[in-house]
């Protein structure tokens, strides 16, 4: 099943080091994206899944290093020269962030945008970059594109940037496409248009890693779900199995957070509380334990490991997982 | 919710915006960002605005708050128009209302810690109080929105989001204003950080008997916290009712796709909406 694996990460750890000493963002974090595959990494804010994407293309903050392995067809990102980075960026893995505005340059028209990549590369000539430019917008469903090509960013509404943005990340042609938060700053009705463009971009056999904190996005898109807290993987699944029956508590917390239109409207929303621990202030054991409403003393001390499910294709890290049917004492 | 005259009436409010560009001789163009708009909140009730990016959600708040002045129809409050200009009317209707905005980070000031920012909300509302008794209510105010004692002393960068929210929660209602208007108050924030603030602005509601006029493009959010829901599109009301009636029987098909919209964690059913979105387009 990993042969054919467009993204492979496998023990991934991300270090900053600060004043006070270093600081570990991410730890252990292994996983694949196929073809043809979307997969969504989802976690709280600050939970190290940004840093997941930012370590795979080499665009870690100064201070930030990466260890372990992260292979795009074939070839190791990890310790990669700038060089060879720029031949991925772009051409290889396509980079959608989630404020739109500040990844369009104001100061170039939506033409220059989408077709300095093809040709700063020497991909296309100028006339053949325009035409990939329009078919670009085209596809993202932006309405007379013609006139687009000559606004600047701040003219387009903020759901018309995010489709500028997608269709400026797809112009190289990618392989495969990240997505760091993609709808967070949407409204409800343009975010359902961005996800629908993103599972279009999917259906064409590109990977796509989506990173999220809202399951509801996940739902329709991803098709498998690595869920991560306090910088690793805590549960991985499908999608199905993973909403259906999450085995760790916290899968299970961020999914009862969702708010709702069906079932009965309660007046409590069921929130997590309490923050995730600050990176420096992490426990010896399970970091998710000091939240955990089944946790013991056991938890705390002794972290648990991620655990292939013999049944299924997934995995968990929990002392006491949830099972299905049976409601913990 | 026993008296029968609302503590917020708006009344076909209207509002037009002159937008610059045009030739010097063209007449100027005009936006109407809200056409005839009537909306009213009995005291402690929750009413909830919601529609896109564009339909007027905001200006609706910023008339109510006096920050946008309506070109027609009226704001009542307690039964009496209020009179944006006249400044004792200003300074009642303030400590009367306030409001939270989106961005967290953005409406502190980044220089004053989380205790200094409380303080000086109730230093501007309830005038000038003794200073024991202000440390006190300013501890209790914070405390009341779930940050200990500790958090007083911290500058907004110290704090996470969902944190900085609760600090500007607790400036908003440390004077014990009657009206909350929360624009967007919850739509920056994780999932699991909304689920506490949606609770923490109930629990609130329902204490101090504070209405609550929350303006929000995430209609699920809005199910659980609002009993009435206005929905508005392109500056106008087109549906108005109880929560059981929007959610229940949408009678516009503008409410039916933004309810359409709404993400929700259940493969099958966002699979079948992901469908038929492609089938429209």
């Amino acid at each position: 099943m990993t042969a054919d694996a467009l993204l492979q990460v496998r023990d991934l750890e991300v270090d900053f080091s600060t004043s006070q000493g270093t600081v570990n963002a991410v730890a252990g974090v292994a996983f694949d994206v196929r073809a043809g595959e979307c997969v969504a990494v989802v976690g709280e804010s600050g939970s190290g899944k940004t840093q997941v994407l930012m370590a795979c293309l080499g665009l870690l903050a100064a201070n930030g290093s990466a260890q372990g392995s992260v292979t795009f067809a074939g070839r190791e990102l990890i310790g990669a020269g700038e060089q060879a980075l720029n031949t991925v960026r772009g051409t290889g893995i396509g980079l959608l962030s989630q404020d739109p505005l500040s990844a369009l340059t104001p100061h170039l028209r939506i033409e220059t945008l989408l077709t300095e990549g093809l040709l700063d590369r020497g991909l296309a000539s100028r006339t053949e970059a325009r035409e990939r430019a329009l078919r670009a917008l085209r596809d993202v469903e932006i309405p007379d594109p013609e006139s687009r090509l000559r606004q600047y960013p701040h003219e387009l509404s903020g759901g018309m940037r995010q489709r500028v943005a997608l269709a400026v990340a797809l112009m190289c042609s990618p392989r495969l496409l990240f997505a760091d938060e993609p709808t967070t700053a949407l409204d409800v009705s343009v975010q359902a248009r961005v996800l629908e463009l993103l599972a279009r971009v999917r259906d064409r056999g590109l990977g796509v890693l989506i990173v999220t904190h809202d399951l509801g996005v996940v739902a329709g898109l991803a098709d498998r779900v690595v869920v991560m807290y306090a910088g690793r993987i805590v549960e991985t699944a499908t999608t199905a199995d993973l909403l259906a029956m999450p085995r760790h508590p916290y899968t299970a917390a961020l999914l009862a957070a969702v708010p709702r239109l069906h079932g009965a409207a309660q007046a409590r929303l069921v929130g997590i509380p309490g923050d995730p621990p600050q990176p420096a202030e992490r426990p010896p054991g399970c970091a998710f334990a000091a939240r955990c409403d089944f946790a013991d003393e056991h938890c705390a001390q002794r972290r648990p490991e991620l655990q292939q499910d013999p049944y299924r294709v997934a995995a968990v890290a929990c002392h006491r997982p949830l099972r299905a049917g049976t409601e913990h004492a | 919710m026993s008296s029968a005259t609302p503590l917020l009436r708006v009344e076909h409010a209207g509002v037009r915006y002159v937008l610059r560009g045009g030739g010097f001789f063209a007449p100027p163009r005009t936006l109407d960002a809200l056409t005839d708009v009537s909306i009213a909140i009995p005291e402690g009730g929750r009413l909830g605005v919601v529609g896109e990016s564009g339909s007027g959600k905001s200006t609706l708040a910023r008339v109510v708050l006096g920050l946008v002045r309506a070109n027609s129809g009226r704001v009542l409050w307690e039964g009496h128009v209020v009179d944006y200009d006249d400044a004792g009317t200003m300074r009642a209707l303030r400590r009367g209302m306030q409001v939270v905005f989106q961005d967290p980070f953005g409406s502190l000031d980044p220089r004053m810690t989380a205790g200094q920012a409380v303080g000086e909300a109730l230093q501007a509302l309830a005038g000038p109080v003794p200073s024991v008794a202000a440390q006190d209510r300013i501890r209790a105010a914070l405390s009341e929105v779930g940050l200990g004692a500790a958090f007083a002393n911290r500058y907004p960068h110290e704090l996470s989001g969902g944190q900085c929210q609760r600090v500007a929660i607790a400036r908003a209602t440390v004077a014990r204003p009657r009206l909350l208007v929360c624009d967007e108050a919850v739509s920056a924030l994780d999932v699991s950080v909304q689920a506490q603030i949606v609770n923490l602005l109930h629990e609130l509601s329902e204490r101090h008997q504070m209405s609550l006029l929350f303006i929000s493009h995430n209609l699920a959010v809005v199910r659980h916290l609002c009993e009435d829901v206005a929905v508005l599109c392109q500056g106008r009301v087109v549906e108005q009712g109880s929560r059981d009636a929007i959610f229940g029987s949408p009678q516009v098909q503008y409410t039916r796709d933004l309810l359409a919209a709404v993400p929700e964690p259940d493969p099958a059913l966002q699979r079948a909406r992901i469908a038929a979105a492609r089938v429209q387009t």
